[in-house]
């Protein structure tokens, strides 16, 4: 295929997996909206006024660029696994497995995808968190940078797992019992410094803590982790998800018999 | 000319140990309209899966219009359009959609691409359903939907898993003409079905395959002359008597004014209404009690087995 031709699939496949999100936008964008705006009523106003600050600053404000980033992290994800799974459950993943399109166009056109709709829903989730505090940007690029590298990261996540899932039970089991865990004890509502020095370590593991501090590094200029460590495991995370993922559409696995 | 579809020495085993295609070899000339036929589990969607990626070989040779799959899947890929034994679409997307991003997969412009799904959508009686999601479609559009879908490409070999399973006579009657016209147009075809009298009636050449290999391949003319034996039935004006003889013939009464008669090759039909003159029976109709491409399916198949 010509480059114009790859372009023309890639497109093609974006535009069905954005129109599909804004089809069923009752089970796509607004649950994320409802669920943040509880977040920001209980944790963020009701119980976040008797915490007081952390970090320097009021609890509400700490905790929105985690919830702005589980709202990424959720909705990449979620969106890339439910498609591609259901694609796969319902054989219309065969419509691009006899086209001449590439595989990789095939990995990028699901990623944007779901890249697309963190994005969206991130969009909505920050207009929602202004009605409860004022925001500001310290970096305007860290911000940009560990937003689209943290989608990218998730949406690949959930490529690898539509891949692996047998069944609808499946494409829930990640996210319920690995993703939800990790993005709570990722540093979202508290700051490391609160933790014993054994569990701060511990932390160190989970990629979520990474995430969610560079992103906050990015609107509140604090973070418990260093930037470029975090940046660094971001990008050695999705360049091996990525190479993976490539890997199962080549070999075929789990699609092809 | 080059070949449409070229395959040497086709293996296909599975993790199980399983082995769905033993080394099969066959060609499909350029413009043809083939039959591959076999009984279910023979190796028939597992061949076409091969051909059209959904199905990794483990050795052979499979080349489309001179493109090997292994050296360029993606050129092979441009020529093939598939349709599949089972609606492998989206249900929850239009008919129009469904078409049109078929063909961005296959890099066509949107405007080209909206272009040729009114074209075949038109053709196939589906362009007033277009905005109708795919899964309050009848069965026989869903049919014709997997068609429109396989040609927006304009593909030069279009493989048809069983295009015409569960559809009714009326709506296959027209699959057939618009097939045929297809055919005509200059698409090879490739034509999997279990309604032989299908086969016989569109295809020219065919192959069958059992159990993995492949028990013939020759020209539908030349099989079917090889006949060796046909049933016909025949109604009778009359009440018959207990006992019907008729020349030379093996007769078999089914009831009082039903006969089977067996005619085996080198003999006339003639004869036979010879010999029912003869014992003054008259005859209101006859027709075949199987046609000749199912019995000499049924022999074939049944001799491998």
């Amino acid at each position: 295929m010509s480059l114009q031709e790859q372009w023309v699939a890639l497109m093609t496949i974006l535009r069905k997996e954005i129109k599909r999100y804004l089809r069923i936008w009752t089970q796509t964008l607004l649950p994320s909206a409802i669920t943040m705006s509880l977040y920001f009523v209980i944790f963020g106003s009701l119980i976040g006024s008797r915490i007081g600050e952390m970090g320097g600053f009021t609890y509400m404000q700490f905790v929105v660029p985690g919830l702005i980033m589980m709202a990424i992290v959720t909705n990449s994800y979620s969106n890339v696994v439910s498609s591609f799974f259901g694609s796969k459950f319902n054989h219309s993943v065969e419509e691009l497995l006899v086209s001449p399109t590439p595989n990789y166009i095939i990995l990028l056109g699901y990623v944007i995808g779901g890249v697309s709709r963190g994005l969206l829903v991130a969009v909505i989730v920050t207009v929602v968190a202004m009605f409860f505090t004022d925001l500001h940007m310290h970096s305007f690029t860290v911000v940009v940078a560990i937003v689209l590298m943290t989608s990218i990261l998730f949406a690949l996540a959930g490529f690898i797992n539509a891949v692996y899932a047998n069944n609808f039970d499946d494409i829930s089991i990640i996210p319920t019992f690995v993703l939800t865990p990790l993005i709570y004890l990722g540093g979202v509502f508290y700051s490391m410094d609160l933790l014993p020095d054994f569990w701060a370590a511990v932390s160190k593991l989970n990629p979520l803590v990474y995430v969610v501090n560079a992103f906050r590094y990015g609107v509140l200029g604090v973070s418990d982790v260093s930037l470029s460590v975090a940046f660094g495991m971001i990008g050695v995370f999705t360049a091996m998800a990525w190479f993976y993922s490539m890997h199962l559409l080549n070999t075929g696995k789990r699609l092809r018999q | 000319m080059i070949p449409a579809l070229s395959i040497e020495n086709l293996f296909k085993e599975y993790a199980s140990g399983f082995q769905a295609l033993k080394g099969i070899s066959l060609e499909v000339k350029h413009g043809d309209f083939f039959a591959l036929l076999g009984p279910n589990g023979a190796g028939k969607s597992t061949t076409i899966g091969i051909i059209c990626s959904l199905v990794a070989k483990t050795g052979g040779k499979v080349v489309v219009y001179g493109t090997d799959i292994d050296e360029d899947f993606a050129g092979a890929k441009k020529n093939i359009g598939i349709v599949p034994q089972e609606f492998n679409f989206n249900m929850f997307e239009q008919a129009f959609d469904i078409v049109v991003n078929q063909a961005g997969y296959y890099g066509m412009s949107r405007e080209l691409a909206v272009q040729r799904a009114e074209q075949y959508l038109r053709e196939l009686g589906l362009w007033e359903k277009r905005n109708v999601p795919s899964r309050m479609l009848s069965g026989g559009m869903k049919r014709r939907l997997l068609i429109a879908r396989a040609l927006v490409h304009n593909p030069r070999l279009l493989i048809l898993d069983e295009p015409t399973a569960g559809v009714d006579i009326e709506m296959r009657r027209s699959m057939w003409d618009f097939l045929k016209k297809l055919n005509e147009q200059g698409t090879t075809i490739i034509l999997t079905t279990h309604y032989l009298e299908e086969a016989e009636a569109l295809c020219r050449n065919i192959a069958i395959i059992n159990h993995g290999e492949i028990v013939e391949n020759s020209s539908m003319r030349d099989l079917l002359r090889r006949v060796q034996r046909e049933v016909f039935i025949f109604d009778t004006v009359d009440e018959l008597p207990e006992v019907v003889t008729v020349g030379g013939f093996e007769v078999r009464r089914v009831d009082d004014r039903t006969l089977e008669i067996e005619v085996e090759k080198g003999q006339h039909i003639n004869e036979v209404f010879a010999g029912l003159n003869q014992a003054n029976i008259r005859i209101s109709s006859m027709r075949n009690r199987a046609n000749r491409l199912e019995e000499m399916f049924v022999r074939l198949v049944e001799g491998a087995a």
